[in-house]
């Protein structure tokens, strides 16, 4: 009904002033994960996208957008399905929300290529950001190695000489200690690949603690990371060695399933809720305040997702006819994001600064994130060279 | 040698977790004939329950002994609902209709507690490290499951072996016609024994909650090593099932740690550890082949 009526009033003050906007709200398709374990996920990036709107009164850039959302599962053929459903029943020509590499890489390709504009608010493949870069797509996160590399050079500032690794055997996991061994240059105490979905990670911290490394980075996503981490610390290894790991196990609602065990780790992130700018303070009052919990890394990314569509739909004033105007509006990344400077690379993939960040307790009794400082300054992904663009 | 005992300590932890799983579920495949999928539910029943009655009391024993009977109640409420009318239907019916179960719970409990997976910490009491092996601290909370294991177990034993009820459970896994010709009551010594089950794996997720990530589906990982013990031990066998749980927990850490090492002599590192990373989770796969092959029953077959 809100909608409604600001769309009329628009409408009226547009016959008025003789601007030429369009009427019909533009349509933004998200396909994102709701539902499964991860569902939180998409909850979130939907959430901070949602966020950016009702400030704008249903707006974003001053022009009446219409959110179109869908759960898909985290299932690729699902995603795909939704998006083709997005296109042709809903002519949509703004799609983002994706989570999960694999869903991207089932629909991303094939979307860009029907011309319609993506705007990866989370999942970062190789693939997409180099040789399969393509000029309708936008990543607004990070590229998936962006992260690791950041605790690597952080390792190697440190002085870390002898680093235990461990991450699931599947692509993902095989990126992440690829991504940190890119910039860690010290010595490798050990490589250890866990089955997908391990739950009891013993057998891994008797070898772990036999090897006597004098630091751990693991990449455990999900419920794993929790499992893995609550181990470590009954262990007593986290009172032996320090564990360091990207922001993805980290996230303020995963930091309340593992409560004090993970007080003192490590973690790469390209934001935080304590980063002093002014879009951030705004975020994350404006967050709190309409969802009653804290902010994620994930409700800071679709929210910056949001906030790029506004700036680009503004300079084109809410007109999708010339794509061409409507991408290099989008290059010019023209938003405050809420991690502080961010732009595009020529792969359309940001360059931005990566931080680490500590978990702590407060005063109050709460675990969360306090940033410690900044490991990389206009950071830029290690594929752009091959992005032919 | 150190680490080979303390990984041996770890293989005990977690075949006596598996046992705990596998002794509810081999009575009612045994006794029941009904292939249960829902078996897992139940522990994260227990999970959850434990959960939250230790994060509003702040006390380990009331969350344990909760869960306990809640998984107890609801696996007799399953039984008296659903289970009872599959028991002379196919067993592609059964697990039809104990898959459609696990979904049931795994949105029951997003709806009750939310998809936010929930906190669970060690008593306090159980916190620290042990040196059991000097040099090699080990947690002493998993110590305690172990402890816990051979209680059950202990606990099993005199039930099965010493006590009339114990008796007719034996009897109505052998033949179940025979017993309800002779008067006993099946269709209650079937509750019984369903709820002793899920009160078996209430304790095993409940005592899971402090190691683990409480969360929906967190039974599905565990279900599917507990069939492989089941039927490595022979299908309604308590003794087949806690010979079972151990070898099969101790080839599972085992595997995971020796192999990798052992392909390490003849590879480079890197193709080593994921080529024995693969072979460890199926080694236990490997084990169950091997098993069938010599004894195509189980290790301890109560049907010949």
């Amino acid at each position: 009904m809100r909608g409604f009526i600001v769309t009329a009033a628009l409408a009226a003050l547009c016959s008025i002033s003789g601007n030429i906007v369009a009427s019909a709200p533009v349509k933004i398709g998200m396909v994102t994960t709701l539902s499964t374990k991860a569902g939180y996920l998409g909850e979130d990036i939907r959430d901070g996208f949602r966020l950016a709107m009702d400030l704008e009164g249903g707006m974003l850039g001053g022009v009446p957008v219409e959110l179109l959302v869908d759960d898909d599962g985290r299932d690729p053929g699902k995603g795909k399905q939704i998006a083709e459903r997005f296109m042709q029943r809903d002519g949509v020509k703004i799609m983002t929300g994706i989570v999960f590499s694999n869903v991207a890489m089932a629909v991303v390709p094939k979307v860009v290529r029907d011309g319609v504009i993506y705007i990866s608010p989370n999942a970062g493949p190789s693939a997409l950001a180099g040789k399969g870069c393509h000029e309708n797509y936008f990543n607004v996160a990070w590229q998936n190695d962006n992260l690791h590399e950041a605790v690597g050079q952080y390792a190697t500032d440190s002085g870390f000489q002898n680093i235990y690794l461990l991450a699931p055997n599947y692509p993902a996991g095989k990126d992440a200690l690829q991504g940190f061994k890119r910039y860690y240059k010290g010595n490798v105490a050990g490589e250890v690949y866990t089955k997908l979905g391990q739950s009891d990670y013993a057998g891994e911290l008797a070898a772990l603690r036999a090897a006597k490394p004098d630091a751990v980075f693991f990449f455990l996503p999900g419920g794993m990371g929790i499992n893995f981490i609550k181990q470590y610390a009954q262990a007593g290894l986290n009172k032996e060695i320090p564990l360091m790991g990207p922001a993805f196990s980290f996230d303020q609602r995963l930091l309340k399933a593992v409560g004090d065990a993970a007080v003192g780790v490590v973690n790469g992130s390209q934001w935080n809720h304590d980063l002093e700018n002014d879009a951030n303070l705004l975020f994350v009052e404006a967050f709190e305040k309409t969802y009653g919990r804290m902010p994620t890394l994930y409700a800071s990314q679709g929210y910056d997702a949001a906030r790029l569509i506004g700036s680009a739909l503004k300079q084109v004033g809410g007109d999708l006819s010339d794509m061409s105007a409507f991408r290099a509006a989008l290059r010019k990344a023209d938003f405050a994001s809420v991690r502080g400077a961010f732009k595009f690379g020529s792969n359309q993939h940001p360059v931005q600064d990566i931080y680490v960040r500590e978990v702590v307790r407060t005063e109050a009794g709460d675990i969360t994130n306090e940033t410690r400082k900044k490991v990389f300054a206009n950071h830029r992904d290690a594929y752009a060279a091959e992005c032919a663009m | 040698m150190l680490l080979f005992l303390e990984q041996l300590l770890n293989g005990l932890q977690l075949g006596v977790m598996l046992f705990l799983m596998s002794a509810g579920l081999t009575l009612v495949f045994g006794i029941m004939r009904v292939i249960n999928l829902a078996h897992g539910s139940l522990y994260m029943v227990g999970a959850y329950v434990a959960a939250t009655v230790f994060l509003h009391s702040g006390s380990f024993i009331l969350g344990l002994l909760a869960a306990i009977t809640a998984a107890g109640l609801v696996g007799m409420l399953v039984e008296l609902l659903v289970l009872r009318r599959l028991y002379g239907r196919d067993h592609l019916d059964q697990v039809l209709a104990t898959f459609g179960l696990i979904l049931f719970f795994n949105e029951l409990t997003v709806i009750i507690w939310g998809r936010q997976p929930l906190f669970m910490d060690v008593p306090d009491l159980l916190s620290g490290t042990i040196e059991v092996i000097p040099g090699a601290p080990y947690p002493s909370y998993r110590l305690a499951i172990i402890l816990a294991g051979i209680l059950v177990a202990a606990f099993l034993y005199l039930l099965f072996n010493h006590t009339r009820l114990g008796m007719q459970i034996r009897a109505g896994a052998s033949n179940r016609e025979m017993i309800a010709a002779l008067g006993v009551n099946i269709k209650l010594l079937n509750t019984l024994v369903f709820g002793l089950g899920a009160l078996l794996a209430g304790l095993a997720g409940a005592m899971a909650g402090p190691i683990l990530a409480v969360e929906s589906g967190m039974g599905e990982s565990i279900l599917i090593l507990t069939f492989v013990v089941i039927v490595i031990g022979g299908i309604g066998s308590i003794r087949g099932a806690l010979i079972a749980a151990l070898m099969v927990g101790m080839v599972e850490t085992l595997g995971g740690f020796m192999l990798p090492a052992l392909l390490r002599l003849f590879l480079p590192a890197a193709t080593a550890d994921g080529a024995g990373a693969s072979l460890a989770s199926m080694s236990v796969y490997m084990l169950m082949a091997v098993v069938l092959v010599l004894r195509p029953h189980g290790l301890f077959p109560v049907h010949d």
